[in-house]
């Protein structure tokens, strides 16, 4: 029987095998969890899959992935949709849910911070660990439910992000916070994620390389829950700290790693991430014209 | 049970609301309306002249840098042929880079546009690239020299 996540990676490849004729170079963010104000360039998909290991203590580990087609609608408006499944080691492999998000640049300059806004409609089950961000009192023993009975809680979920980032001497600082609403009459949920980065080189080389220290991005991320409506704070959450890095191949390829550590004792000790991405430039046009449209 | 049913519902229909809506907004958004092309297109080129005058005293610090142009070359490839066309004579996307109104510009209005983009008519903003990368660039840019013929069918989005 072929691994769900298998499936998942040969969807996402065959998309980039499709129309990959034509990349583009984005110089990706190493963010894992915090947004910063670059929204995708318009017309280009930008396909993307990653993964999340995790250790449970008390129980059995996962790995969670989740693919991302990511669309640049126009020059201020992104549009992204997930698919997100996960394998507990010892249980099960199950497609957890989708959600569909969309990022907004509402001033039409740089600033020095520059406000993105942010809407997702998430519709996952229970047992969902991809961990995209945290929020109210998300903890890491909330894992160890069993596959067969955390996929029966179904979650409808508008997820709000007010996202602030600013860029300075290659510096980029970012910082988003989070509100979350289950539509099934639960409080309001808050979390929030910092992240700064900085490529190793701001200055490109004459030469096209792969290996040029200004293809590498390198930084650090940290993030937490905020509690909810009705106890706002740190108490219960769960908290990490994950430096992060990239590496943009001039290909139009992206991989990203990421080591994060919990930083309390509600949260995963360590967690292990990684992903890959291709952008595809000019997606949109090209599927204007097999549809006979003319741009 | 039934109160949790009529709530995914709600969520269903809000989220088809706001799909439709969105859709329909794109689908303006992107309608070529504008016919009269050449106008329109000198109206892109004054997106130069807005840069403010702070920007535009600005000198390249890679002017005398011989390796600036060769690197300049590199980025360009990678992030703005798709729609500048890979001479830089423009594309259906975006105008073509050889013309007066940009060779003529000073360095600093160039890396400002470079810098902020001109969101609301698709060009997207560029300072994710590194201030030194967005020099390199305006030094290939302003290294290709003016074409003056129409080479482009570029018909430029209302703003």
């Amino acid at each position: 029987m072929i691994a769900r996540h298998t499936l998942l990676l040969t969807f996402v490849f065959s998309l980039v095998g499709l129309f990959a004729s034509s990349s583009a170079r984005g110089q990706e963010s190493p963010y894992f969890v915090t947004y910063d104000h670059y929204l995708e360039e318009p017309g280009n998909l930008e396909v993307e899959y990653f993964s999340t290991f995790g250790p449970q203590h008390g129980g059995n580990d996962f790995h969670a992935f989740w693919a991302e087609l990511e669309y640049g609608a126009t020059a201020w408006w992104t549009t992204e949709l997930y698919l997100d499944g996960q394998t507990t080691f010892g249980d099960s492999t199950l497609f957890t849910g989708v959600r569909w998000e969309n990022r907004f640049r509402p001033l039409k300059h740089e600033h020095v911070i520059n406000p993105v806004l942010y809407v997702e409609y998430v519709n996952k089950n229970g047992a969902d660990k991809i961990l995209r961000e945290v929020e109210g009192h998300d903890v890491a023993s909330d894992f160890l439910t069993p596959n067969a009975v955390a996929r029966k809680e179904h979650v409808h979920e508008l997820e709000f992000k007010l996202i602030l980032s600013s860029t300075f001497k290659g510096w980029n600082v970012s910082e988003n916070m989070i509100a979350a609403k289950n539509l099934s009459n639960e409080p309001w949920e808050f979390g929030y994620t910092l992240g700064t980065s900085r490529p190793l080189k701001l200055a490109a080389s004459a030469k096209r390389c792969s290996f040029c220290p200004q293809n590498f991005t390198a930084g650090i991320e940290m993030y937490g829950g905020l509690g909810d409506r009705h106890s706002f704070g740190l108490k219960d959450t769960s908290q990490y700290v994950a430096p992060v890095a990239a590496w943009n191949l001039p290909s139009g390829w992206t991989f990203h790693v990421s080591p994060g550590f919990g930083l309390n004792s509600n949260s995963h000790g360590f967690l292990l991430r990684w992903g890959l991405s291709y952008e595809i430039a000019g997606f949109g046009e090209r599927v204007s014209h097999l549809f006979g449209r003319d741009r | 049970m039934k109160g949790a049913w009529k709530g995914q519902m709600k969520a269903c229909v809000g989220a088809l609301c706001i799909s439709a809506t969105l859709a329909a907004w794109s689908a303006l958004a992107s309608q070529d309306v504008d016919k009269s092309a050449r106008s329109a297109k000198s109206s892109v080129y004054s997106e130069i002249e807005k840069a403010p005058e702070k920007a535009r005293a600005k000198r390249n610090p890679f002017e005398q840098n011989p390796d600036a142009v060769a690197a300049g070359k590199n980025l360009f490839e990678q992030h703005c042929a798709e729609c500048h066309g890979e001479s830089a004579l423009g594309g259906k996307k975006a105008p073509s880079l050889r013309a007066i109104e940009v060779q003529s510009a000073p360095p600093g209005a160039v890396f400002w546009i470079l810098t902020n983009g001109v969101v609301r008519r698709g060009m997207p903003v560029w300072s994710k690239l590194p201030e030194p990368q967005r020099w390199q660039l305006v030094s290939y840019i302003k290294s290709l020299g003016v074409v003056s013929s129409e080479a482009v069918d570029y018909v430029p989005k209302k703003p």
